[in-house]
């Protein structure tokens, strides 16, 4: 090992490296000249100008230079810390220099590309940053990163196909799971469903396979009719504490853990008649008495889309609500299953009722075969084999909507066959809503005509509110025991929108399915899965490290007031049996909050102390 | 602005001292957000005055008002904080705190009698590099229009913004601005969410009470000073002095010392062991 001889109490020798980074800095800042100027800095005992500093023989002019100048610190002034102080941070750990003694300026971003045309200036201020990164480094201190052992065993709340899917994925990898199910068996939202979009089978033969096999799967203990009582720890060791009803709270240990709790269907209080005549129901409900075989009898059916949705009670728009609605019409257009209960005398009693529509039915398919024949043709014929014409149940179907969102490649698909099963879709503006109203004991629904731009009104049996999915009403409660935040609309926010959707910002957390805003199946799957590989990566490392960008706390100074308790977004801070505040390594993020709280100023920021940073700040008035 | 008049209307000798005086500006910057969004203004080449020294934290939250304070201290014309945009802070929410505090030093400025103008908070995300640019060029000038800060050469403002400093460092302050976000967002220890209004009153008070005492222990430092002396300098009634003195008395903070006559003089204690 190369001879890091310096100690705390020597001399600091800072080796400053300073980067043409070819013409880039090279073009508008005099580097031999700030290079020059870095040499007669106190306690730079080198300093050199490389063409390019993150080349192979730049980074090989660093070790040798630490060596053969026995440096402990090292500077590279060139560009962003965000893209290359990784790089020569390993640079120093490998000729022996902490990778905390390292200093980077910033020459390029912050100075030769924003001050193009003065080059005299920029490079006095090229100057100015080296000297103040020269007055940083002297007061920096090597620093050890902690490892933390991990727990190898994951909790995933929630047993909904997410959670399931989650669960399975990481049982299937080998890591012991706890799933936590509130109700009293598994299968969250969809078990109650009836029919799915894009399968014949029926949501319980769907997930039953997922079901099945979450049940067999000898790493996952379930506990049912539980919720999550209290959490404690940080990543890779949580104690968790399941509650039941009546039952005796159950503790598990825990390195990650996986929120997968779902959503709920908004209820439409007050909105379009629901509740006043026992036939405007949710779509939610609609599945549940397709499943109890409880439909009415049906001559017309009005969706209503957006119910709540899109400015009304909430902001957004629940993504799942238009394909649902496709899904049920082509359904109720097909008399799926019979869900119906259309029995041939039945049918035969509605026989002029049914007839009229049948006939248009049929020209229209013949219509639309014909189309199909044309598109076929191309493809050969074995389409046209499974193509019969769908029988018809004779019912009326009325799409009221704002916007059809039938998103992607086989959504579209669904609209158009909907369409051709001569599904209605009659748009709405949001300042004029259809009405629901009932005469002479008939539900009707009344709106405008936006092409004849006139009022019309449409009896009907039943009018399905599609009403968007929203938070959890216990979300609240399950955020603050892991301390992830909510978003706005009351579900659990990602760490980053589009980098990082299935973490939170907290390590050792994350999120998959609906509970983080509204998701058809198939994405509820691919987030779950997403969801645990990001917490299997703790779980197999069997460590986290940690950055040693920490607080640390003077217990002398301390007197326990537990302001910085409150403030800290991590709980990376807690009091001791003692009422001494100390901090959590593994939890703690380093983003000095705390350290600028502290009332006594007890708590130093590791890396980012006062001294460090009014050093460099100060260098930057200085007279020279 | 008096002293960008006298720069138009007087002599020659005047205005070209003005001209070679460049503004000093330290700016403060958070890694994830407005660091970022500097280093995309340097990649999209959309220029800004080279008088600005950007210093790298994790947070814009670890900036407290001693570390401002002091870089005005030591000459600084005019400092920048860049944070993340609300809400979107890469600690949740340290730019809430960011805020709180940024009002405490601007509230200690005004005491002081120092432009607030000359602190300046700015959201800038990773992705508004041409914003940067634009709030910095937009800083430079506001700075260059405000003139050179006369922290450095006027005593009297000197010893103020040093008593800026220790009042920002008082328990008081700090507790009550570091509770204040939560204060106001998850309400206190039973529940309750503080009115705005009310809270920004009770911070109003205890800064200006903490800034007059930490400006007695200023002035009381440099040499043994009467009530009289002390109202008539600070521009404070003598009876608020006095009852600041009593304060300080009791906590042992400041001593009388040598009356002369009637009026007794007061001094302040230095306390061993800290800077």
């Amino acid at each position: 090992m190369p001879e890091n001889t310096s100690t705390e109490k020597e001399k600091p020798r800072i080796g400053v490296f300073i980067c043409h980074c070819g013409s880039n800095i090279g073009g508008f800042v005099d580097v031999k000249a700030v290079t020059e100027y870095a040499s007669t800095l106190p306690d730079v005992a080198y300093a050199a100008d490389n063409l390019y500093t993150c080349a192979e023989d730049g980074l090989n002019n660093i070790k040798d230079s630490i060596k053969e100048h026995n440096l402990d610190r090292v500077i590279v002034s060139s560009c962003t810390p965000r893209t290359h102080a990784p790089l020569f941070q390993r640079t120093c750990e490998a000729a022996g220099v902490n990778k905390y003694m390292f200093t980077f300026v910033n020459i390029r971003e912050h100075c030769s590309w924003v001050h193009m045309k003065e080059k005299e200036k920029a490079t006095q201020k090229a100057k100015d940053l080296v000297r103040m990164g020269v007055a940083r480094a002297r007061f920096l201190e090597p620093q050890e990163e902690t490892k933390v052992d991990v727990t190898p065993t994951a909790l995933v709340v929630g047993g909904g196909v997410s959670g399931m899917t989650a669960a399975l994925s990481l049982a299937n990898m080998g890591f012991p799971v706890h799933l936590v199910e509130k109700d009293e068996e598994l299968g969250g939202f969809v078990k109650n469903l009836h029919g799915l979009m894009m399968t014949t089978k029926s949501a319980n033969e769907t997930i039953k396979p997922l079901i099945d096999k979450v049940n067999a799967h000898k790493n996952i203990t379930q506990h049912l009719n539980s919720h999550v009582a209290s959490v404690e720890g940080f990543i890779g060791n949580y104690d968790i504490s399941i509650g039941g009803d009546g039952a005796e709270a159950k503790e598990v240990k825990v390195g990650t853990i996986i929120v997968a709790t779902g959503a709920v269907p908004l209820v439409p209080e007050g909105l379009f008649g629901y509740k006043e005549h026992p036939n405007v129901i949710t779509s939610t409900e609609f599945e549940e008495l397709c499943n109890k075989k409880e439909l009415p009898k049906l001559k017309s059916v009005a969706f209503i889309q957006c119910v709540g949705a899109r400015g009304q009670k909430v902001s957004y728009c629940s993504r799942v609500c238009c394909n649902v609605a496709i899904k049920s019409a082509i359904n109720i257009a097909e008399n799926r299953d019979n869900m119906l209960g259309v029995t041939e005398e039945k049918a035969a009693e509605t026989g002029e009722v049914v007839e009229e529509p049948a006939a248009e039915k049929k020209a229209e398919e013949e219509g639309s075969d014909r189309r199909r024949r044309r598109r076929g043709r191309g493809r050969g014929d074995e389409d046209e084999a499974g193509e019969e014409a769908a029988p018809s149940s004779g019912v009326e179907v009325t799409v009221f909507n704002r916007d059809v969102m039938s998103y992607g490649v086989e959504h579209e698909l669904e609209f158009n066959k909907a369409r051709e099963k001569r599904v209605k879709f009659v748009r709405y503006l949001p300042d004029n809503l259809p009405k629901v109203s009932v005469k002479d004991g008939k539900l009707e629904v009344g709106y405008f005509h936006e092409t004849l731009k006139m009022e019309r009104t449409m009896p009907v049996d039943l009018v399905i509110l599609s009403t968007p999915l929203v938070a959890q009403p216990d979300a609240a409660t399950l955020s603050q025991l892991l301390k992830v935040p909510l978003g706005q609309d009351g579900f659990f926010q990602e760490a980053h929108v589009k980098l990082r959707p299935v973490d939170f910002a907290t390590d050792g957390v994350y999120v998959c399915g609906t509970c983080r805003g509204p998701a058809d199946i198939s994405e509820a799957v691919s987030q779950a899965a997403a969801a645990a590989s990001r917490a299997s990566i703790p779980l197999a490392n069997g460590f986290v490290q940690a950055e040693a960008l920490t607080s640390i706390v003077d217990e002398t100074k301390c007197t326990g007031c537990g302001t910085c308790v409150e403030t800290c977004p991590y709980s990376a801070l807690r009091k001791n049996e003692e009422g001494i505040t100390e901090v959590i390594v593994a939890a703690c993020k380093g983003c000095g909050c705390c350290g600028a709280t502290c009332p006594e100023g007890a708590i130093t920021m590791t890396h980012y102390t006062d001294q460090q940073l009014l050093a460099e700040a100060k260098a930057a008035l200085e007279e020279v | 602005m008096t002293e960008k008049h006298h720069t138009a209307h007087h002599g020659k000798k005047k205005a070209e001292a003005d001209k070679e005086w460049e503004p000093k500006i330290v700016g403060f910057l958070c890694n994830w957000c407005s660091y970022a969004g500097a280093d995309l203004c340097g990649v999209s080449r959309f220029q800004y005055p080279t008088n600005i020294r950007l210093v790298r934290v994790m947070c814009s939250t670890r900036v407290s008002p001693h570390i401002v304070l002091e870089v005005f201290e030591a000459g600084a014309d005019g400092i920048l904080i860049g944070g993340c945009h609300l809400n979107d802070c890469h600690y949740m929410t340290g730019n809430y705190h960011t805020e709180k505090r940024v009002n405490l030093m601007k509230r200690l400025l005004r005491e002081a009698g120092v432009d607030e103008g000359r602190l300046r908070l700015e959201w800038v995300s990773a992705s508004e590099g041409e914003k940067f640019s634009k709030v910095v060029t937009e800083f430079t000038e506001e700075i260059q229009k405000l003139g050179p800060s006369k922290i450095h050469t006027d005593d009297m403002m000197k010893a103020k913004v040093a008593a800026a400093d220790d009042a920002s460092e008082t328990f008081r302050l700090k507790a009550l601005v570091g509770k204040e976000f939560n204060l106001l967002s998850k309400g206190n220890a039973y529940g309750d969410k503080l009115d705005p209004e009310k809270l920004s009153g009770i911070i109003d008070v205890a800064t200006e009470e903490e800034f007059e005492r930490a400006l007695i222990l200023e002035l009381a430092r440099i040499r043994p000073i009467s009530v009289k002396q002390l109202g008539m300098v600070m521009e404070v009634p003598t009876d608020r002095i006095l009852r600041h003195i009593v304060l300080l008395r009791q906590n042992s903070m400041i001593a009388m010392e040598h009356p002369e006559g009637f009026t007794p003089l007061y001094k302040t204690i230095e306390i061993g062991g800290e800077q």
